[in-house]
C-alpha cells in the first residue's frame, strides 16, 4: 500500500503551479510562437495569411525607416545607459552614508524612478516648452544660455529624450550603487590611505574593482530597457519631429497596430528579442570571465 | 572620530566646518530640486491657476484652488482613474495569488520537472513585454481554443499581468527559508494542504508579500502598451493612456492635464513611501541576483 502511494504521481505541486503556467502559456509563450510565425507571413485580415519567407526580415534590414529607427534606438539606449550610470555613481558617492539627511535626499531623488512613465513624459513636455519663458529655458537663461527648442526640433530632440531617461534612470542606478558601496571592505580604504593613496586613487583602485559586478548588472538591465523603449518616446514625441526620435518599438507599433503590417511588425519584434538575448549573453559571458580572472 | 574619514569613499562626513556645511546643503538641495522638483511643480501646478507651460513652477501662481480637479470631472478623469483602480486592484490580487501558489510548489515541494519550470519562468523574465505586444494583440482578440475576444475588456488588461516571474522568484526564495518543522507539525495534526499553505506558510511570508505587493502595484500601475492595445474606445482608457488626450488646447489650458497627471502620480509615489524598506530590499536583491 505505502509503496504504491509513493509511486503515484503527485499532482499537488502541479495544482499550485497551474495558474501561473496557464497564464504564462497564454500571454507569453503562445504570443511568442505566434510572433515568430507571423514574421514569416504577410498577415491579411480576411484573405488569409500568405507565406513570404524572409521577406519581412529583408524589409527591416533595408527599409530606411527601420535602419534609422535602429540607429536612434541604439543612440538613445547608449546615451541613457552610460549617462544614468555615470550620474548614478556620482550621486551614490555624494549620498553614501547612514546619516538621516542623506536618507532623505536619497528618497527624494528616487521619486522619478517610481513615477509612472506617462506622467514623467507629460511633466517633461511642459518643462521642455520651446520658447524663452519655458521652465527649463528660464533656468538656462540664468546662465546666459540661449533658449533651446528641445523636443520640438530634430537636432535636439533625441538628446532631450536621453536627458529624461537619465533623470529617471540615474536615481535607480544610484540606489544600487549605494547598496554596492555598503559592501566594500572599509579597512581597505584605511589601508590605502596609510599607503599614501589620494581619494581619487583609492576610488579607482579599491572602489571601482569592488563594484565591477554592479556595473555589469546595471549595464545589462539598462541596455535592455533602452532597446525596448516605447512609452517615453511614444508619449513625448511619438517619433517626431521628422522621424528624429523614431525608435524600433514606436515604428513597430505604427506599422503593426495602426497600418496593419503585422508581419513586418512581428519580424521587428523578433529581431529586437534576439538583440536583447545576445546582449544579455555577451554581458554574462564577460562578467563570468571577469569573475574567474 | 578618525574612522569617519574612511566610512565612505569621499569621506564627506569628516568635513565639519561651516563652509563644508553650506556647500553640502547647497549640493543636496540642487540634487533634490533636479529630481523631485519637476514633480513638486506638478503637484503645485495642479492646485493652482496654471494656464500654460510658462507658468509651471514651484511657486503657486495666483493662489491655491481645486478648480483643476473639479474641471477634471467633465473630462472624465475620474472614470479613467476608476478603470486604473479596477485593473490594478484585481490585477495585483491575481498576481499575488498566482505568485504565492507557484512559489509554494517551487520552494516546498520536490517533483520531477521543477528545474524546467524554473527555467521557463526565468525565460519569461528575459522576454520584454514590448516584444510580444504585437502578437499578444492578435492572441487577445482570439484566445485559443475557445475563440474568446478579450479586446476591449478589463480581463484583457488584467490577465496578461497575472503571472510575473519577478514576484514568483522573490516569493520562492523567501518561502525556502520557512523551517520545515512547522509544516511537519501541522501535517501530523492532520492539517490539509490548503490549511498548511494558508495558516502556516503564508502568514510567515508577510515581509515578502510586502515586496511583491509594492513592486506588483507599480508594475501594473505603469502599464502602458497593454491597455493601449486592449482599449478600443476612450471610455476604456486607464489614466496613464488617457493623459495624452488631456493636453490642453488654447481654451482649457494645461490645468486638467496637471490634475490628471497628479492623480496618476500619487498612488505609485505613496506606495513607494509607505513600503520604502521593502522596495529598496526588492530592488537590490533583484538587481544583484540579475
Amino acid at each position: 500500500m505505502s509503496s504504491r502511494a509513493r509511486r503515484r504521481f503527485d499532482f499537488v505541486p502541479w495544482l499550485f503551479l497551474s495558474p501561473a503556467l496557464i497564464l504564462f502559456l497564454y500571454f507569453k509563450f503562445i504570443p511568442m510562437g505566434q510572433g515568430v510565425k507571423m514574421s514569416f507571413y504577410e498577415v491579411r485580415t480576411y484573405l488569409g495569411d500568405r507565406w513570404v519567407g524572409l521577406e519581412n526580415y529583408k524589409t527591416i534590414v533595408t527599409d530606411e525607416r527601420f535602419t534609422s529607427a535602429i540607429t536612434n534606438t541604439v543612440l538613445l539606449a547608449a546615451g541613457a545607459t552610460i549617462g544614468s550610470m555615470a550620474v548614478g555613481l556620482l550621486l551614490a558617492l555624494l549620498v553614501e552614508g547612514t546619516a538621516r539627511h542623506l536618507w532623505l535626499v536619497r528618497t527624494a531623488a528616487f521619486i522619478p524612478v517610481v513615477t509612472t512613465i506617462a506622467v514623467a513624459a507629460e511633466v517633461w513636455r511642459i518643462m521642455y516648452y520651446p520658447d524663452a519663458p519655458g521652465p527649463v529655458n528660464t533656468i538656462l537663461g540664468w546662465f546666459f544660455i540661449d533658449p533651446q527648442p528641445f523636443i520640438a526640433h530634430e537636432d535636439t530632440s533625441l538628446l532631450s529624450l536621453v536627458a529624461v531617461q537619465i533623470w529617471r534612470g540615474a536615481p535607480y542606478d544610484m540606489m544600487i550603487f549605494v547598496a554596492g558601496l555598503a559592501g566594500v571592505d572599509r579597512t581597505l580604504y584605511e589601508q590605502a590611505a596609510v599607503d599614501g593613496a589620494s581619494t581619487w586613487r583609492r576610488f579607482l583602485h579599491v572602489t571601482v574593482p569592488a563594484l565591477r559586478p554592479v556595473f555589469a548588472i546595471l549595464f545589462t538591465l539598462a541596455a535592455i530597457r533602452g532597446l525596448r523603449v516605447f512609452t517615453e518616446v511614444f508619449t513625448m514625441t511619438n517619433g517626431g519631429p521628422n522621424g528624429s526620435t523614431e525608435v524600433i518599438m514606436t515604428l513597430i507599433y505604427k506599422l503593426g497596430l495602426q497600418q496593419g503590417h503585422l508581419g513586418v511588425a512581428a519580424a521587428g519584434s523578433v529581431v529586437l528579442f534576439i538583440a536583447t538575448v545576445i546582449l544579455t549573453i555577451i554581458v554574462r559571458a564577460l562578467y563570468r570571465k571577469d569573475a574567474r580572472a | 572620530m578618525r574612522t569617519d574619514r574612511y566610512e565612505t569613499v569621499l569621506g564627506l562626513d569628516s568635513y565639519k566646518g561651516p563652509m563644508a556645511k553650506v556647500l553640502k546643503l547647497v549640493g543636496y538641495t540642487i540634487m533634490t530640486l533636479v529630481f523631485a522638483g519637476p514633480l513638486i511643480a506638478l503637484l503645485v501646478g495642479s492646485l493652482s491657476h496654471v494656464v500654460d507651460p510658462t507658468k509651471f513652477s514651484l511657486i503657486p501662481q495666483g493662489g491655491f484652488t481645486l478648480k483643476n480637479f473639479i474641471e477634471a470631472e467633465e473630462r472624465h478623469v475620474y472614470d479613467y482613474l476608476f478603470n486604473s483602480f479596477v485593473v490594478v486592484g484585481l490585477g495585483l490580487l491575481l498576481q499575488m495569488l498566482v505568485s504565492v501558489f507557484a512559489a509554494y510548489s517551487l520552494a516546498r515541494k520536490r517533483f520531477i520537472g521543477a528545474t524546467i519550470i524554473m527555467l521557463l519562468i526565468l525565460s519569461t523574465m528575459m522576454l520584454p513585454e514590448e516584444v510580444i505586444a504585437i502578437p499578444l494583440s492578435v492572441v487577445l482578440a482570439d484566445l485559443p481554443p475557445f475563440h474568446l475576444n478579450l479586446i476591449g475588456t478589463y480581463a484583457g488588461m488584467i490577465l496578461p499581468v497575472g503571472a510575473w516571474g519577478f514576484s514568483i522568484l522573490v516569493m520562492t526564495e523567501f518561502m525556502r527559508e520557512v523551517p520545515i518543522e512547522l509544516e511537519e507539525a501541522a501535517r501530523i495534526d492532520g492539517a490539509s494542504e490548503l490549511r498548511v499553505f494558508f495558516l502556516i506558510i503564508l502568514p510567515l511570508c508577510r515581509p515578502a508579500l510586502g515586496v511583491i505587493g509594492v513592486f506588483g502595484f507599480t508594475m501594473i500601475w505603469d502599464q502602458y502598451l497593454l491597455p493601449l492595445i486592449v482599449a478600443t474606445e476612450p471610455s476604456q482608457y486607464t489614466l496613464p493612456i488617457a493623459l495624452r488626450g488631456l493636453r490642453g488646447d488654447e481654451e482649457v489650458g494645461i490645468g486638467v492635464l496637471l490634475a490628471g497627471a497628479t492623480l496618476a502620480l500619487l498612488p505609485s509615489v505613496l506606495a513607494f513611501l509607505a513600503f520604502q524598506r521593502q522596495f529598496v530590499q526588492g530592488l537590490t536583491s533583484g538587481a544583484i541576483k540579475g
